[in-house]
């Protein structure tokens, strides 16, 4: 794998630090007028998702990570994996819970996902930004309110919980917003 | 984008700023030169790097380079070594680095020298000079050793390697740190990140607690740091009472560095030394020596008077005028629309 000067550092390189590969989200250089300059870097490690900053001595050399994201169709979970399938080639990616943990309430069949690689192994699944659900449970509510204020508990068919306006029922498909875990709107059938 | 990427309202309040910059000199009795930005030699600088062209036409006939200056101080120099009297410059700076928020590889530079000064009177006359263009509030002063007494509770003309990477690991678990062989790179590290941000903050343990509270202008008051250790001394003569230190200092302002001035060098000789330990520097850290320039040196033997000289960033210090978040929207193209 190729290595990166800082010099090249930018949002959006891949490198390995701590054995990780990781994404840089900002790279600032820091240069004062008469001594060693440095790179200060926010990074999120894409395999913890943690998001840390860190500095490096400007024209060091920093090994870059073989990292790609594809867009692969989620199909189903046989209890150990979880089955994407490319809708073009056909061609199948298999991804343990390690890697879909933060989505799995989000998964929804033939919904197109975006999977990390390293090394051709899926380190992440990111789930469409919206997705429609069914209601399973919720309570009834209070008759008469539209307003919608406060709102209350929904379980989702995946097991989801968000919250919503106190006149959506059970039985309904609702839109949700996969970054917040908000309610959008409810889904005409 | 052949587009300026500052606004033609700013680059207009650019030109009043620059005049303002020359009215006051004018009202001193300080006279402006112009010096070559092109010169045979450089500066020695570990941490500085000139660009060069070629020169075909020489008079000996050879092929040469020429460096494109990181500062007109050596021409400055000779000029006072020639009687010139106080003198300022507004020009063109080259410095081969990444561009970023605060430097573009390509600045605008103004530098003076008062003759008689020391570095305690030129520190403010820069401080006179910034409330006049950018009706700054007067600034504080603070010892690069009580810097990091008060934000970091040790004395950094007392330490070592052992107890700076001590302190480092409660700021970074960064591992190169850790295997750094040289003190002033670990200080600078401290400086640039722990000290540096908060300078001149008024309410400096509130924005620790409150990180999310937008900062303005009345939020800050320029702070000079000086007296920095004499590893540090670049051009400034080192202190006859405290040989720990050296007569140099920096301005900060908003957590950017805008100026750094000496009571200058004067010993030709110690002067050498200085050009020939950096060129050792630079050889170990695996770099090219750079020609030392011995007019400079001839400059000092011949006499240079007891004065004090400063440089500050324009762009920089128009950009905090302006309130601007990047330096490119304070000059006309950056290098990426050059």
């Amino acid at each position: 794998m190729a290595t990166f000067s800082t010099n090249q550092f930018k949002a959006g390189l891949k490198l390995m630090i701590d054995g990780e590969p990781c994404n840089i989200l900002e790279n600032e250089n820091v240069k004062p007028g008469k001594g060693q300059a440095f790179n200060r870097v926010k990074i999120r490690k894409l395999v913890s998702g943690k998001v840390i900053e860190k500095t490096f001595k400007s024209g060091e050399s920093v090994e870059g990570a073989d990292v790609m994201d594809i867009e692969l169709a989620y199909l189903y979970n046989d209890g150990e994996f979880w089955h994407f399938m490319n809708n073009e080639t056909f061609e199948q990616v298999a991804a343990d819970e390690k890697a879909v943990v933060d989505s799995i309430k989000w998964l929804v069949e033939n919904d197109v996902c975006t999977l990390t690689l390293w090394n051709n192994n899926p380190i992440a699944v990111t789930p469409p930004n919206f997705v429609e659900l069914e209601i399973t449970e919720t309570d009834p509510g209070l008759k008469g309110d539209t307003a919608g204020t406060g709102g209350k508990p929904a379980t989702l068919s995946t097991g989801a919980v968000v919250r919503v306006p106190l006149f959506v029922q059970t039985g309904e498909v609702i839109k949700v917003d996969t970054r917040t875990g908000d309610y959008v709107g409810r889904v005409q059938k | 984008m052949w587009q300026p990427s500052a606004s033609i309202p700013t680059l207009k309040a650019r030109s009043i700023f620059l005049a303002a910059i020359r009215q006051f000199f004018a009202s001193k009795d300080v006279w402006e030169v112009e010096t070559p930005i092109l010169s045979n030699n450089t500066v020695t600088d570990l941490h500085l790097d000139a660009f060069n062209t070629q020169f075909n036409f020489d008079v000996t006939g050879e092929q040469k380079s020429l460096f494109l200056q990181t500062s007109p101080e050596f021409a400055m120099k000779r000029l006072l070594a020639a009687d010139s009297g106080a003198i300022f410059q507004i020009t063109k700076a080259f410095r081969h680095e990444a561009a970023g928020r605060f430097h573009n590889p390509e600045f605008t530079m103004l530098e003076w020298y008062r003759p008689d000064f020391d570095d305690k009177k030129l520190m403010a006359e820069l401080d006179e000079l910034l409330q006049f263009t950018i009706n700054t509030k007067p600034a504080i002063y603070l010892s690069y050793q009580q810097a990091f007494i008060d934000y970091l509770s040790f004395d950094p003309l007392a330490t070592n390697l052992t107890e700076l990477k001590s302190i480092i690991t409660k700021h970074s678990t960064d591992e190169w740190l850790q295997q750094e062989t040289k003190t002033d790179t670990l200080l600078q590290w401290l400086f640039s990140m722990k000290i540096e941000p908060l300078l001149g903050l008024h309410s400096a343990l509130n924005a620790s607690e409150n990180p999310e509270k937008k900062l303005s202008s009345d939020d800050w008051t320029p702070c000079f740091i000086y007296d920095f250790p004499a590893s540090q001394a670049s051009l400034a003569k080192v202190s006859q009472s405290d040989s720990r230190v050296a007569h140099r200092f920096e301005l900060y302002y908003q957590g950017v560095e805008l100026a750094n001035g000496f009571y200058e060098l004067q010993d030709n000789k110690e002067q050498l030394r200085r050009f020939n330990a950096d060129n050792a520097l630079r050889v170990q850290a695996g770099l090219p020596a750079k020609p030392i320039d011995n007019n400079l040196l001839a400059a000092l033997e011949s006499g240079l008077p007891d004065c004090a000289g400063v440089a500050v960033g324009i762009d920089r210090l128009f950009m905090l005028k302006q309130n601007l978040t990047h330096i490119n929207q304070a000059i006309a193209f950056d290098v990426s629309r050059a």
